[in-house]
């Protein structure tokens, strides 16, 4: 060896130190990882929430107008007339409806993506699904609604094919449809699957990545052709994704507001009544209320979901 | 093989081209009904890929697979009368033991106390009864395996395919499995295919072996056959360990430069002043390296000609100690010339 080994260690860098200090105590290196986002989930996220459903027991003196400071189930109450059940309803139906149409037009997608595309083509293809999402989310549903509008392309490209007698007839189904495209259920439902696609595009191709290859040639090998091979293996192992894409499209259309105001008419969605009740209304504790139902409503669909297996496959 | 009957499998100058890679060339192989028959070879040598062309997983750029004299060169997988084993086991996670085994049947739509009761004796045969209910990744790699054989020989197949099926367990569990395999082919009479790169294992277990090299079948014959009468140095090297001897050593040896291979455990070892057996060979040198292996020692020497040689010797009347001592010691090797096997250098 040599005489610098044997002489007095040279102090080490402070920096140094402070690292081994941190690398010998585990419960360290965990409050300085977690501490920071878990201040920013308890404080900010828990802490509105929990403000939100503080205010939903108060109520709205309805001779001035003033919050009442008072635990009270009125507010609640108010949720069940007639009028705020077909909200939920609505809603809930509207959510649904858009959750099963981006499932099926996901899947063959997320199918190809994942078993078909080559890297150049996968790559592309995450583009393709992603960059929409690069732009404003306002601006996109505005842009729909002038390709969905009377004078918009979608009407002059079905013009040009003869084909406006089918719009023109399902524009006349009651409910859903309206005077035009930009003014209707139909254009709204349009519209939701396809801001809500790449939310459930992504997690089916996840789940369908993670499906060996091995697996399903094991299925041909036993004699199942193609589509049973889809039904028996495919389809079950890459439920957990679909369910976890759900989530994602259920909730978002349970809570938007910016879809049904472009689209809608003055039937009204949770989003909206949640936007005129702290509006020009100010009754902050109904829609705060109203807050709550997206909510339990969720909260009974994961219970579901889990039970389904959603969450096994994370 | 009777005559009349076609063989269980035949490949028909097939090969397999990805690009520019030939990953099998030109193969052509026979395959007797009831045999088990392994492809050997090092990884990419197109062994895996023959399988697959046999299971109909890939399809060959030229050439005819025929099964039972059928010919199923375009039939996809779920058409053909063959199933496989697959390296990692390909069990359905979402289906429980009994559920992965049946599958095969519940696809034929065969009722299912039927498929129960078909189930049951195979999971009797493959020695794991009443696990039915377990789900794939509650049971040991041993039990995966044993799980995979018996989803794949449910369907009665007429070749059964494994593709390195023991490559994941232990040497332990790999030897007892060995043995376990083959008397499970020999119960049920179903033609074996089985694709290793582990030369002991299919010493073990088959009743031939195809070597394969560069997507090219090199030679196929009993273990005993391609151990005793390799054809090229890549044999001789690759089933077993080889001495290739050439050139001028060859010459001094047998009187002709043509390269020979002699097998390690043919060679003893003997001090300088004994003299060699008559009509034995002998060559002198010195011992650079020892290697304990309690059953077998293996020695390699330093020829005073300057190649080196491998020598294994049985542990019978010696210990560590002794052996361990011979480290550096100059030596004589003697051996019988018969056990010198001239190997084709161009093949």
């Amino acid at each position: 060896m040599t005489a610098t080994a044997l002489g007095p260690a040279a102090p080490r860098p402070l920096l140094h130190r402070l690292g081994t200090f941190i690398y010998l105590r585990p419960w360290l290196v965990l409050s300085l990882l977690l501490g920071p986002p878990l201040l920013w989930m308890v404080v900010i996220y828990l802490g509105s929430i929990a403000s939100l459903i503080v205010q939903s027991f108060f109520y709205l003196d309805p001779f001035t107008g003033q919050v009442i400071r008072e635990f009270t189930l009125s507010t609640y109450r108010e949720l069940f007339v007639p009028a705020h059940l077909e909200i939920f309803l609505r809603t809930a139906l509207m959510a649904a409806a858009v959750t099963i149409a981006t499932a099926v037009l996901a899947f063959p997608f997320a199918y190809f993506m994942a078993r078909f595309a080559s890297r150049r083509t996968k790559a592309a293809l995450y583009l393709a699904v992603l960059l929409p999402l690069w732009s404003s989310y306002l601006v996109r549903v505005y842009a729909w609604r002038l390709i969905l509008a009377k004078e918009g392309i979608l009407n002059w490209f079905l013009e040009r094919l003869n084909l406006l007698g089918v719009l023109e007839a399902a524009l006349r189904i009651p409910v859903i449809g309206g005077p035009s495209l930009s003014v209707s259920f139909l254009g709204m439902f349009i519209v939701f699957v396809y801001v809500w696609l790449p939310y459930m595009i992504l997690p089916i191709q996840a789940a369908l990545e993670r499906v060996p290859q091995s697996l399903l040639e094991a299925s041909g090998d036993l004699g199942a052709r193609p589509r049973r091979t889809l039904r028996h293996v495919t389809l079950p192992l890459a439920f957990p994704g679909v369910l976890a894409g759900s989530i994602f499209t259920f909730s978002l259309t349970l809570g938007d507001f910016v879809v049904p105001y472009s689209l809608g008419n003055s039937s009204f969605f949770i989003g909206q009544a949640v936007l005129s009740f702290t509006g020009t209304a100010f009754n902050i504790p109904l829609a705060a209320a109203f807050t709550v139902v997206p909510m339990v409503i969720m909260g009974f669909y994961l219970i579901g979901a889990r039970e389904l297996g959603a969450f096994e496959a994370l | 093989m009777s005559s009349g009957s076609p063989p269980a499998i035949r490949l028909d100058r097939v090969s397999r081209q990805f690009g520019d890679v030939k990953a099998v060339d030109d193969v052509s192989l026979d395959i007797p009904d009831g045999e088990f028959f392994t492809l050997l070879g090092p990884s990419g040598s197109g062994k895996t890929t023959s399988l697959r062309l046999i299971a109909g997983f890939d399809h060959p750029s030229a050439g005819r697979i025929l099964l039972h004299g059928e010919d199923v060169t375009n039939l996809p997988p779920y058409e053909r009368e063959v199933n496989t084993v697959f390296q990692d086991y390909a069990l359905f996670p979402h289906m429980s033991v009994g559920e992965n085994i049946g599958y095969g049947l519940m696809i034929r739509s065969l009722p299912k106390p039927e498929r129960a009761k078909q189930v049951a004796e195979m999971m009797e045969l493959v020695r794991m009864p009443g696990l039915e209910d377990r789900r794939p990744s509650q049971l040991s790699g041993g039990q995966r395996q044993r799980v995979a054989l018996a989803r794949a020989l449910i369907l009665r197949p007429r070749v059964l395919l494994l593709d390195e099926p023991l490559g994941a367990l232990d040497l332990k569990l790999r030897q007892q499995m060995q043995v376990e395999l083959k008397s499970i082919q020999e119960q049920v009479g179903i033609t074996f295919i089985y694709v290793t790169h582990d030369q002991e294992e299919a010493l073990t277990m088959s009743d031939r072996i195809a070597v394969f090299n560069l997507g090219r079948v090199v030679q196929i014959g009993s273990p005993a056959e391609l151990y005793e009468h390799p054809a090229s140095p890549f044999v001789a090297g690759f089933v077993g360990v080889s001495n290739l001897i050439s050139g001028e050593l060859a010459r001094k040896i047998t009187a002709s430069p043509e390269t020979f291979s002699v097998r390690p455990e043919k060679i003893s070892l003997q001090a300088l002043d004994q003299p060699a057996p008559n009509g034995f060979s002998s060559v002198e040198g010195q011992v650079r390296d020892v290697v304990y292996l309690g059953i077998h020692t293996r020695y390699l020497i330093g020829l005073d000609s300057g190649e080196d040689l491998t020598v294994v010797e049985q542990n019978r009347d010696t210990t560590s100690m002794d052996v361990m001592s011979a480290r550096g010691r100059r030596v004589r090797l003697v051996w019988d010339p018969v056990h010198n096997r001239r190997v084709d250098v161009n093949a």
